[in-house]
């Protein structure tokens, strides 16, 4: 969800739209913003299934540090959303354990 | 439970009481004045130099509380933006024969509109009363904190502290 | 191999005010940060900061951020974005990488200002989407303005606990408990009463035991902690909440101070393992200084002041300041740190540090 309005940051101006791919569906990113933020803002906050129990993980630190929040962008896995910006037509996919390269790469 | 802003977040009636900055009964009569809620004492001293009347004493070192002088101070209101911890507040006790005014800061969105009527809430965010918005204050120097003051009943001058947040963002 | 005078690492408040120092003394300063903006952690703190209105107290964090770059920018400070430093050798090599590929440079005098990074809780359900720093939640709502969440719950009620909540219901969203295990509340009053205001209950000797949900939060279990701090049966509360943040401590970033050898010593109020330095903030490595979080976790009003010491100190180890110039300098901003570091809550830091300068000064851990 989007913050539009705020009382200290006032209205967002930040206006200029991305399309970015999540296991194939497309969403509106924002220029800029890391990845995190554009999956929070369309209501995705499952990233990534373990590999060993296979549970599911979210952004937890959101500084880059934790990993938690690696997802398979553009066939590379474990990517920090978190701190690596949306950029047009970027493909993300949830990643299931370790990940696999894409044959692309 | 134990009372005291340590404990339940809310400054108790004992700690408002010995604060330096809690204007007299007697001056409260006798018309608009700053309540300086500052209980605790942390390195800030904003206010002081906000006042333009020098009402307000730090010095030094500047955890010292906040000492209002309430033959100084007028009831401008200028100092309640001015505190980070959004402390300070302004009491009209006279301001109809019936009620008080009450000005805080406010840093919500959306703000109230002059003139509406709406519920006003206490130091415990518990409905007290409805109050009418007489002014909101949002110039560039508040750098983002607006002021409200609200007209209510004038019981409650010393239990009205902000309104409750509209739930339609 | 490129040589330069000065590295400093980190482009938070502390390594800005150094380098800022360092660039008005006329050294040749480079500024290195792994994020691909400078600030640190300034830009997600829109409240009005304390301290003393000589030194912006009652400016939001972020437009003091936007002062400290002004000036770096003003002074000619080489800024390096997108680089995380990984390694320091001991003849000062700096290994970093940059646009996809390793470098290295050689400095002179070399100042960490690391920060520090938020401590985590481990609980049934801790590791579910919808739990996480309170930090994370920070930097999505003010600086990406992105609502990790509506219903949120609490842990932890220090400053960062308090503040964050605070920021929360500024954006839009509803906290609906702040928890803190201690028996009294960790951070300022004047931060708890404005979330009080708000509505938000705090409830103290209380901790998480659980978070419930399959794919993501949707409700935590609460408890009642007796004097020993330990849960009384029957206390139990679940709250419905779709997100759970954690500001349970800080601890510094110590990882290049270790390894260049520095000699540390464990302080607890601090965050834990510090490295020793001396009151020109030099570590057991000659030239190099630490400033900010990773020397103790304080706040950013100190981090500054940390900062713009350790550039003096710098500056006059190479000769930039004489003597007597730099020993008015250092004592103008010591004269500042120990009233920031005064009061209830500061005395704690103050008592903290002055056992680490002793410790550091004895050789003793």
């Amino acid at each position: 969800m989007r913050i539009t309005k705020h009382p200290i940051l006032g209205e967002d101006c930040e206006i200029e739209l991305v399309t970015i791919f999540v296991d194939g569906k497309p969403i509106q990113a924002k220029k800029g913003e890391p990845i995190a933020a554009a999956l929070l803002a369309a209501g995705i906050r499952k990233f990534r299934i373990t590999p060993k129990d296979k549970n599911p993980r979210g952004i937890f630190c959101g500084i880059g540090r934790c990993t938690d929040c690696i997802m398979t962008v553009n066939g590379q896995p474990n990517v920090r959303t978190c701190i690596t910006p949306v950029e047009e037509g970027m493909i993300i996919e949830s990643q299931i354990g370790l990940g696999k390269w894409s044959d692309k790469e | 439970m134990k009372q005291g802003i340590k404990y339940t977040g809310t400054p108790s009636w004992e700690e408002l009481e010995s604060a330096p900055g809690r204007p007299s009964q007697q001056r409260l009569e006798k018309g608009p004045v700053a309540f300086i809620e500052c209980v605790q004492e942390i390195p800030c001293n904003p206010c002081e130099k906000a006042c333009p009347f020098q009402a307000i004493t730090v010095a030094s070192p500047i955890t010292n509380l906040p000492r209002l002088n309430e033959e100084k101070c007028t009831g401008c209101g200028i100092c309640i933006a001015s505190c980070p911890g959004l402390a300070i507040f302004k009491i009209d006790l006279n301001y109809s024969p019936t009620t008080a005014l009450v000005e805080f800061p406010y840093e919500y969105y959306p703000l109230p509109e002059e003139g509406e009527v709406v519920p006003c809430a206490n130091r415990w965010g518990k409905f007290v009363a409805q109050g009418k918005v007489l002014k909101i204050k949002n110039p560039r120097t508040y750098d983002g904190t607006s002021t409200i003051a609200v007209e209510i009943p004038k019981a409650f001058y010393l239990d009205v502290r902000t309104i409750c947040r509209k739930e339609d963002y | 191999m490129k040589e330069i005078q000065i590295a400093v690492i980190g482009a938070g408040p502390a390594g800005l005010a150094a380098a800022i120092e360092l660039a008005k003394a006329q050294g040749n300063v480079t500024l290195f940060d792994e994020n691909t903006k400078p600030g640190g952690q300034l830009f997600k703190q829109i409240h009005k900061f304390f301290g003393s209105s000589e030194h912006l107290a009652g400016t939001r964090g972020y437009n003091i951020g936007k002062q400290l770059l002004r000036e770096t920018e003003k002074l000619g400070v080489n800024v390096i974005l997108d680089a995380p430093v990984y390694a320091i050798y001991p003849d000062k090599t700096i290994s970093y990488s940059h646009q996809n590929r390793e470098q290295a440079i050689k400095a002179e005098k070399i100042i960490l200002a690391t920060g520090a990074t938020e401590n985590a809780l481990a609980f049934p359900g801790s590791t579910l989407p919808g739990v996480m720093g309170a930090g994370a939640a920070q930097t999505m709502i003010n600086v990406h303005r992105v609502l990790p969440g509506k219903k949120v719950l609490m842990i932890g009620s220090g400053n960062v606990g308090l503040i964050v909540s605070y920021q929360l219901l500024q954006a839009g969203a509803d906290v609906v408990a702040l928890i803190e295990a201690a028996p009294q509340i960790g951070g300022y009053g004047v931060h708890a009463a404005k979330i009080r205001r708000a509505g938000v209950p705090i409830y103290i000797s209380h901790t998480i035991q659980k978070v419930m949900g399959k794919n993501e939060v949707v409700a935590a279990q609460i408890v009642q902690l007796d004097d020993n701090r330990q849960p009384i049966p029957g206390s139990e509360k679940i709250l419905e909440v779709d997100t759970v943040c954690m500001a349970v401590g800080l601890s510094p970033l110590t990882e290049l101070a270790w390894l260049m050898g520095c000699e540390f010593a464990y302080i607890p109020q601090l965050g834990g393992h510090i490295p020793k330095h001396n009151h020109n903030m030099e570590t057991t490595v000659s030239g190099l200084y630490v400033a900010g979080d990773i020397t103790g976790v304080e706040e950013a009003s100190t981090a500054m002041e940390e900062g713009r010491l350790a550039g003096i100190a710098c500056a006059q180890a190479l000769g930039l300041y004489d003597q007597e110039k730099a020993h008015t300098l250092k004592k103008e901003i010591w004269n500042r740190l120990n009233t920031l570091r005064t009061g209830p809550f500061g005395k704690i830091r103050k008592f903290a540090k002055d056992e680490l300068l002793k410790i550091s000064r004895e050789g003793t851990a």
